[in-house]
């Protein structure tokens, strides 16, 4: 069955979907969607290094995703202004990237193939990443719901109750850095952020609480990956853009549902 | 029996020196008010209290196995996040169905229990952080300026809440508070912040001292200062001061 490479996408994407459910729902609760971009736009960069030095494309991509997120939370401690801060190291990161590729040229490189995702990409040991470093994630995300939970809505709140926002914040950041990793193959990393954002988003107006939410953003993501690469092996669409455009039109449904229920 | 002591303590933050050498007690049953202008270091103080921050000189000790509840300043809820007054009170730890109903009815919110967060008005909002406060059994209650955005009759009758349950529960109490005419009424001791520790003592000390003159005896909320002391006794020399403030 795994022989079959649209089986070994769409399972890819389920398990993309899955892991990131209950983190997306964070990202969309501490409004940290331009913190993910730029994750996830540094990751090219990892992609390139990673080209490089010769290493796997998972390892550079983690390990520059982490690197930058953990340099934005370090400036924005130091008192930089948060959004233009974000706004110079995604796009700079991203552009770095861009250019380092540039420079391998004795590497044939599909280019497209890392900013939009690869149907064809996904092999049996591709699929084994994205699985551990799912479960690594929803591990993570269910041992610590509570306390993230606590620190999101207040760090006062949390400190009083004995935890630390910082280290739940490190671990989001983390969990985040994996998602990005693991995510580049299914969806390109110009739109991980979306595969966060989405699904969580489409999910909030079907849910009464955060519990909820995160598993309804999980049934959203794992049917717009299953649907959007169907339709990119139809229609030949790249996957990742084809995946969102699924989600995006989910969010459309469940939002003009919630709102007749309301009314 | 003291819950917690604080010696000397000096806190930095972002390289200015938000607390200065502030020695601090409170015991089991009192309800201590710290009052101070803005930027006096009060909300500074009940975060190191809390343990959000630690200090950089100095030290803090608190009671073997302190309680403490926290009902923070402000607490905005983002309408992305969907979640029940039910669920939210049940955080970080799963409580009894019994005690939240029980927590909530005791602060006179308990046709709230089914209500999402995002929706509820100031009052409502505050009495549920309250109750949240109350779950966790504590024997010291922390309000860093819980009146925030309430009207007058709404503070009133917080502070009202706030003092039953601390004849009913024992529960020692330490807010932070604008409203110097409540201070006066309510308050075991008071401690005037500036940085350091001005003055403290019981109400009426206080409010004839005149470092606390100085910071207060002008404006509105000096007044009411100034009125109620005018009841309890004469300084002459400090309402001199007063009047040329």
């Amino acid at each position: 069955m795994l022989d079959d490479f649209l089986v070994r996408a769409t399972l890819g994407g389920i398990g993309v979907a899955i892991a990131a459910a209950p983190l997306g729902c964070f990202v969309v609760w501490r409004r940290m969607a331009y913190f993910g971009d730029a994750t996830s736009h540094a990751a090219i960069l990892g992609i390139a290094l990673a080209l490089a030095l010769n290493i796997s494309v998972f390892t550079g991509a983690l390990v520059i995703a982490l690197v930058m997120a953990l340099t934005v939370i370090t400036l924005s401690d130091r008192g930089f202004a948060m959004d233009t801060l974000l706004g110079v190291t995604a796009h700079s990161a991203l552009a770095v990237g861009l250019v380092a590729v540039s420079f391998l040229s004795g590497v044939r490189l599909d280019l497209m193939a890392y900013l939009f995702g690869d149907i064809l990409a996904v092999g049996k040991s591709d699929l084994a990443v994205i699985w551990l470093g799912a479960a690594l994630v929803l591990l993570l995300m269910v041992w610590r719901w509570s306390a993230l939970l606590t620190a999101t809505l207040n760090h006062g709140l949390a400190s009083a109750s004995g935890i630390n926002p910082k280290r739940e914040q490190v671990i989001l950041t983390v969990s985040l850095a994996v998602v990005v990793a693991v995510a580049i193959k299914v969806v390109g990393v110009l739109l991980i952020v979306a595969m966060l954002i989405i699904p969580s988003a489409a999910a909030r107006p079907l849910a009464r609480n955060p519990e909820s939410m995160a598993v309804i953003a999980g049934v959203i993501g794992a049917l717009s990956a299953v649907l959007g690469l169907r339709a990119s092996y139809l229609y030949d669409t790249p996957a990742g853009p084809s995946i969102v455009c699924v989600a995006a039109g989910l969010f459309l449904v469940s939002n003009i549902l919630g709102r007749f229920r309301v009314a | 029996m003291t819950l917690v002591n604080i010696d000397a303590m000096t806190v930095q933050m972002g390289g200015t020196t938000a607390l200065r050498n502030v020695d601090f007690s409170i015991s089991k049953g009192e309800i201590v008010t710290v009052v101070g202008p803005n930027g006096s270091g009060k909300s500074t103080l009940m975060r190191a209290i809390i343990g959000a921050i630690a200090p950089n000189k100095g030290r803090i000790t608190r009671s073997e196995g302190l309680r403490i509840g926290y009902v923070p300043q402000s607490l905005h809820i983002d309408p992305t996040l969907p979640i029940t007054v039910r669920r939210f009170l049940s955080l970080p730890n799963r409580k009894p169905r019994e005690e939240i109903e029980t927590a909530m009815a005791r602060v006179g919110a308990d046709n709230l229990l089914d209500k999402q967060m995002f929706t509820l008005s100031g009052g409502q909002f505050q009495r549920t952080l309250l109750a949240r406060a109350l779950l966790e059994k504590p024997d010291l209650l922390i309000l860093d300026e819980p009146t925030t955005g309430l009207d007058q009759p709404g503070s009133a009758a917080f502070y009202r809440l706030i003092e039953d349950i601390r004849t009913e529960l024992g529960t020692a109490v330490l807010m932070v508070s604008h409203e110097l005419h409540v201070v006066m009424s309510a308050s075991d001791r008071v401690i005037c912040l500036n940085g350091h520790v001005c003055c403290h003592g019981a109400p009426d000390v206080v409010a004839s001292a005149p470092e606390y003159r100085a910071l207060f005896g002008s404006g509105t909320q000096g007044a009411l200062a100034l009125y109620r002391h005018d009841h309890d006794h004469v300084h002459d020399h400090a309402e001199d001061h007063a009047h040329a403030g």
